[in-house]
């Protein structure tokens, strides 16, 4: 066996000074998929956390998470009450297919996540354009669904490509997030 | 547990270089840790700083949002005061706990 490996590092030794290592986590690019409440939630949660560790953070937003950044939705977004084993288990799965029920649970969550003094998807949007991140839009699926610029929140800063998304990403300590 | 000296007087940190108890702090403590963190305090700061330990006392679990509608500065002039995470980099400074919030 290399003896080596279990040797402690040599500067584990050396009283180190208060001053923290350095982070190696700079910057997240999330790409957020998916429209369903909980999902935009947890990319907006994830970027705005990231800015507030003093990381930078990017956001792109395709298919369906579109709605997120679209004007008309983004203050209206659903969680799946069928198809979505997770959502009250013990209840029949018609009963979420009623007309009127996603609404409502989807609202009563908003209101949960009110008293945890999580604001809604347009503000969380605002504060994180405020905190130096960065939205963008794909390109791919905005055509696909027929929006454009104008359909967007104003932090919207570009409809870009996928190529576009990745350059974003550039730099040491650069890490994507898929939702 | 740590402490570190400053005038004499014997400060209590965590780990991460955050006071233990808010009533040790000072405008020296203030002054040298926004040093560390190349900030220059102005009065714009200690309106912050002193706005957050208010709240703070009174028992408020802060986060950005909050400090945003203190009507002091908003997110934007937040972020730009205390850059590197502006509410963790401003509760150092004002002797406060790191802040615990998600959001």
């Amino acid at each position: 066996m290399n003896e080596t490996l279990n040797k402690e590092p040599v500067t584990s030794n050396v009283a180190t000074p208060a001053k923290k290592k350095e982070d190696t986590v700079k910057k997240v690019v999330i790409i957020c998929s998916k429209g369903t409440l909980e999902d935009v939630y947890a990319a907006l949660i994830m970027a705005n956390g990231a800015l507030a560790d003093g990381r930078d953070a990017k956001m792109f937003f395709t298919f369906f998470g579109l709605d997120a950044i679209t004007t008309a939705k983004a203050d209206h977004l659903h969680t799946a009450t069928v198809g979505n084993p997770a959502f009250m288990p013990s209840m029949p799965t018609m009963v979420g297919g009623l007309p009127g029920f996603e609404k409502f649970a989807s609202y009563m969550m908003q209101k949960q996540m009110d008293k945890l003094d999580i604001p809604h998807v347009t503000e969380f949007i605002e504060m994180i354009d405020a905190g130096g991140g960065e939205i963008y839009a794909c390109k791919l699926a905005a055509d696909m669904f027929k929006l454009e610029k104008k359909d967007f929140l104003p932090e919207v800063k570009d409809i870009i490509t996928v190529s576009d998304m990745y350059a974003l990403a550039d730099g040491e300590g650069s890490h994507f997030i898929f939702i | 547990m740590d402490t570190t000296t400053m005038n004499g007087q014997q400060i209590e940190v965590n780990e991460e270089g955050y006071m233990k108890d808010p009533a040790q702090w000072t405008k020296e403590w203030a002054n040298q840790i926004a040093a560390e963190h190349e900030i220059t305090l102005t009065d714009k700061h200690f309106e912050v700083l002193n706005w957050l330990r208010e709240k703070q006392a009174e028992g408020v679990s802060l986060n950005i949002r909050k400090v945003g509608k203190s009507g002091i500065v908003d997110i934007k002039q937040f972020y730009a005061l205390f850059p590197g995470g502006p509410l963790k980099v401003s509760s150092k400074i004002a002797g406060i706990p790191k802040p615990v919030s998600c959001v």
